[in-house]
């Protein structure tokens, strides 16, 4: 059953140096608060796994956090760059960050297997991407039709950390919207975080594509309003567009983006 | 030679124009989301719009600056999961088109959004695939919008990231490429008004094969340029910072 805890607890519960961490969420409900908390706990060497690192693992990266990145879209989504990924994977600042890059649909299967128990998901094999030299894919033969495919591993992260919408007093969570593979994601992990905008009597989608996931897949919950800015929760917030767009200036250099963590992040109480 | 409206403007209006109203569009962010919009507020009311973040049949008011703005979810006919989105819709084979951008384009129509320079010791490192590779080895038609320069337009590009095969019109501010039957290679196959010829050789970074048949594009008209300008004008003042 989950725990109703709070972020600074259920972190220093959950994330541990070394660790492989997905903080899942594709444009909507990202969970910013929790990765700053984990920014604020100091945590090294963890492998960070996400589709999209988007601006929350530019600052885990930019903060040294992260030694591993496994991802399949490294942008600041309609502005450009992330210039501490850019930083890492270039010049190897602030650490040195090995990279494992996949495409969406080979992401989401890899997930889909971990959420499964299976070793490996099947994609296809036919995309004549470069990507195919420098990941983990194999190929595999349909034994039905002979068919050539691609097999990818499974992903199984150590913990997955999520945001949604809401949970009911049993700690079931009820997300919506654009619900991206977080359901995979915490299905796949061996532990799991979820922060809440709120705790409500009955779960009650205030949008499409309603998702549940039941207490007893989660181990902490924490109510953390406002926990996805400057992404955004559907029903609750909007998506912050202008600071996406001011991010670009703020992480260009390594000192401005330094002293923003810190006057913004780190001087913060979780 | 002076127009009434601008390079990017006639880009766009072209692009828009490859779209046939009632296909199935699965659309990239930027240049192709603006295009595909255009369509979808002109000829094509019945495009059927799709984002990678698994919005169907969208329609949104101002173009997003993300791939997964709450304008595109709450504009949606449904929003399913990622997983979904890729293997139900678009891995399954049931998209039309295929519109895609990219940093970098060769002569065969092979797509670069992944390094400049070598992969593991990248010069510039891009963003990377997200939906791409399926997109352009599973949609039907792929179509591709980007600025013409000689820096995207290059011999070979430094990363495949996604094939070239069916790419069938590529897009750009100087002119229109498409394939001729029985080759592999872009030819050029029509001039915006006022480009000239050496102007795209001198953007191209290959030997460029032009078309027996090269046409001049046709202008866009009062109601492509008054739709688009509305569009943009909502869009910045949307995402004003």
């Amino acid at each position: 059953m989950a725990e109703f805890t709070t972020l600074h607890d259920a972190v220093a519960d959950l994330v541990h140096d070394g660790d492989s961490v997905a903080l899942e969420g594709f444009t909507h409900l990202i969970p910013f608060a929790a990765g700053h908390e984990i920014i604020r706990q100091e945590r090294r060497d963890l492998t960070l796994i996400r589709l999209t690192p988007d601006l929350i693992y530019d600052q885990m990266i930019g903060m040294g956090c992260a030694a591993r990145l496994v991802f399949s879209w490294g942008g600041n989504p309609g502005v450009g760059s992330l210039h501490r990924f850019r930083d890492a994977v270039e010049n190897g600042y602030p650490a040195p960050l090995e990279i494992e890059e996949d495409s969406h649909a080979g992401m989401s299967v890899r997930y889909s297997a971990g959420a499964s128990g299976l070793p490996f998901g099947v994609i296809r094999a036919n995309t004549g991407s470069d990507l195919f030299k420098h990941n983990a894919v194999a190929p595999i033969v349909c034994p039905f039709t002979g068919e050539e495919l691609a097999a990818v591993p499974a992903l199984n992260p150590d913990v997955t950390v999520i945001h949604a919408q809401q949970a009911d007093r049993k700690g079931h969570i009820g997300l919506w919207g654009i619900t991206g593979v977080q359901r995979e994601a915490v299905l796949a992990a061996r532990r799991s975080l979820v922060t809440v905008e709120e705790v409500v009597d009955e779960l009650r989608p205030l949008g499409p594509n309603h998702v549940k996931l039941p207490s007893w897949v989660v181990d902490a919950v924490a109510v953390v309003p406002g926990g996805t800015h400057p992404s955004y929760a559907m029903g609750y917030s909007t998506r912050d567009n202008a600071f996406y767009t001011r991010w670009d200036d703020i992480s260009r250099e390594r000192d401005r983006f330094t002293r923003w963590m810190e006057e913004n992040v780190l001087e913060v109480a979780g | 030679m002076s127009h009434d409206y601008t390079t990017d403007e006639m880009m766009t209006v072209v692009a828009a124009r490859q779209l046939r109203d009632g296909q199935v569009v699965f659309v990239g962010i930027g240049l192709p989301s603006e295009a595909a919009n255009l369509a979808r507020l002109t000829h094509a009311p019945n495009a059927v719009l799709i984002y990678e973040s698994g919005t169907i049949g969208t329609r949104p008011e101002v173009l997003p600056l993300s791939i997964g703005d709450p304008e595109l979810a709450e504009t949606a006919d449904m929003v399913v999961s990622v997983p979904e989105i890729f293997a139900y819709w678009l891995q399954s084979g049931r998209i039309d088109v295929g519109f895609l951008s990219a940093a970098q384009i060769d002569s065969c129509g092979n797509l670069n959004s992944t390094v400049i320079g070598d992969y593991d010791r990248p010069r510039v490192r891009l963003p990377g695939a997200g939906g791409a590779p399926e997109i352009a080895s599973a949609a039907r038609q792929v179509i591709v919008t980007l600025r013409h320069s000689a820096r995207a337009f290059v011999p070979k590009v430094d990363f495949c990231t996604s094939t070239g095969t069916r790419v069938s019109v590529v897009i750009t501010d100087l002119g229109v490429l498409k394939r001729e039957p029985s080759s592999r290679e872009l030819y050029l196959v029509a001039l915006h008004p006022g480009v000239d010829l050496d102007q795209v050789r001198e953007q191209t970074g290959w030997d460029l094969k032009v078309s027996d048949h090269l046409t001049v594009s046709e202008p866009p008209s009062a109601e492509e340029l008054g739709v688009l300008r509305l569009l943009l004008e909502r869009t910045a003042a949307a995402h004003a910072v």
